[in-house]
């Protein structure tokens, strides 16, 4: 029986330690498991490709997940071979006989000219663009990295998603998608800065597109020219990390919600009216959705649209880079987004205020007994313009 | 006398105004006051049986009287009550 204590040298003489030369022929031939024992820093800087990640402190409760068969083939590793030696002793105790460490670790296989799996890091051009980012510590390589590999969708390349999409794609958000089928007209630049005057008459998505890479070339750009429908938002919006709401009906507004909740996808929702904006983030199943904070829509006297009532261009602007502050927040994995909280914006008065917002134990979506929604009717929706014009829809 | 806040949806039956001065002991008290003083308002915040519209939310201070006691929660003079209705607006 090993103990902790046991010199190394006693524990390999139990151990059958392989090149890695042949550990690598058994892994591409399928012949073996392979299971990484580092912890998980050292597994994100670099990994082999094939190798299953079980730190050495949790082997033992996972190894019969991993493998089921005592007699299973297995092969460990680790940064050279001592802790993968000890966590092989430790598996032959257990019963496990046919099991092999990788001599030198991944330290060896990478002399050896072996591939490995590693994030890329950031470029010397980005490390340059990105500075004013990586400098605060919040951020840092990892938060910079984690908003090039993220991928975000705005809904509306209007007054909202114009300014988040300019301040998203300055900031290095990896993938950015557009839902908009509208063309730019000239109304909408007074407020709608990512389109030019010179581009009145074009596809929005694609105006965007030509503002988003003229400033950033890091920024893939996703052009969805249609309107979110029950039919197309579950395909529009499975591949996407955080899903921005600036919608202008609540037809829309309400699909969203609830597809983004049988996706369980966050949301960063705003709208605006005149002088005034109201903003929420919310996270399914973590805080509240849209119905547990708006469970029916208001009738039309109560909800007058912006080209009805008109709207202040540089509010609609904070309200998008509000946005796109929570954006960021829940990519980075930092701050405190607003969860269970909605934040109202008077511009006239310059005043900001903070409403708690409850999830709704009796929520037909997310609450405690909504329907579970199983594989068959997970692209099936209510009627939202019926539900929105006040009729009742049977779900 | 308790603050009330008027979204700019209803401002067109306040006669612009945005924050009213309202007696009333009660969360519905208040509401009831401002409907009395302004009648346009009152369909827009109650239903016909008396209870709030579904589609309008009301908060004492910053919590959801949803969760206080609706309509019989009682309002302090330095208390302000906000009411809220969904926006939509956003392209």
């Amino acid at each position: 029986m090993a103990t902790a204590a046991e010199p190394l040298e006693r524990v390999k003489e139990r151990i059958d330690l392989i090149a890695n030369g042949k550990a690598r022929a058994e892994v591409e031939a399928g012949d073996a498991k392979l299971i990484d024992v580092r912890e998980p820093h050292e597994w994100d800087e670099a990994h082999l490709e094939g190798a299953v990640h079980v730190p050495q402190g949790e082997l033992l409760d996972h190894i019969g997940e991993v493998a089921p068969h005592r007699a299973e083939r297995i092969v460990l590793y680790c940064r050279t071979d001592n802790r993968s030696s000890r966590a092989a002793d430790a598996l032959q105790d257990l019963g496990y006989d046919n099991v092999s460490v990788m001599r030198g670790g991944i330290v060896g296989w990478q002399e050896a000219g072996f591939p490995v799996i590693a994030p890329e890091g950031l470029s010397p051009e980005q490390r340059m663009r990105y500075s004013r980012h990586t400098l605060l510590p919040e951020v840092g390589d990892e938060g910079q990295d984690r908003l090039l590999n993220s991928k975000v969708l705005l809904i509306g390349a209007g007054r909202l998603g114009a300014p988040s999409a300019l301040s998203l794609a300055a900031a290095g958000v990896g993938t950015l998608g557009i839902v908009d089928d509208d063309v730019v007209d000239e109304t909408n630049l007074q407020r709608q800065v990512i389109h030019t005057t010179d581009r009145v008459g074009m596809p929005k998505t694609a105006s965007a597109r030509a503002s988003i890479e003229a400033l950033n070339p890091d920024v893939n750009v996703v052009e969805h020219r249609t309107r979110l429908d029950a039919d197309n938002i579950l395909d529009i919006i499975a591949d996407y990390d955080v899903l921005v709401d600036g919608a202008d009906n609540f037809p829309t507004r309400y699909l969203l919600n609830d597809a983004s909740v049988r996706l369980q996808k966050p949301v960063v929702s705003a709208s605006i009216l005149a002088f005034d904006g109201q903003i929420s983030t919310f996270v399914p199943y973590e805080g509240p959705c849209y119905r547990c904070l708006y469970p029916v829509p208001p009738p039309p006297e109560m909800a007058p649209s912006c080209g009805a009532a008109g709207v202040l261009g540089v509010m609609a602007g904070i309200m998008g880079l509000l946005q796109a502050n929570e954006v960021i927040k829940l990519v980075a994995g930092i701050g405190e987004p607003l969860i269970g909280r909605l934040l109202l914006y008077d511009s006239l008065g310059t005043r900001f205020t903070e409403l708690k917002v409850n999830r709704d134990p009796d929520c037909p979506i997310c609450g405690d007994a909504a329907p579970e929604i199983d594989e068959s009717e997970m692209g099936k929706f209510p009627d939202y313009e019926a539900f929105c014009a006040g009729t009742p829809v049977l779900r | 006398m308790p603050t009330v806040k008027i979204p700019p949806v209803l401002r067109g039956q306040t006669g612009g105004e945005a924050e009213l001065a309202t007696p009333g002991s009660t969360v519905g008290d208040v509401l009831g006051s401002v409907a009395d003083t302004y009648p346009g308002t009152r369909s827009q915040l109650f239903a016909d049986g008396g209870e709030l519209n579904r589609y309008v939310n009301v908060y004492l201070n910053d919590e959801d009287v949803r969760v206080l006691d609706g309509l019989e929660t009682p309002v302090s003079e330095a208390d302000t009550v906000v009411i809220l209705p969904a926006m939509a607006g956003g392209l």
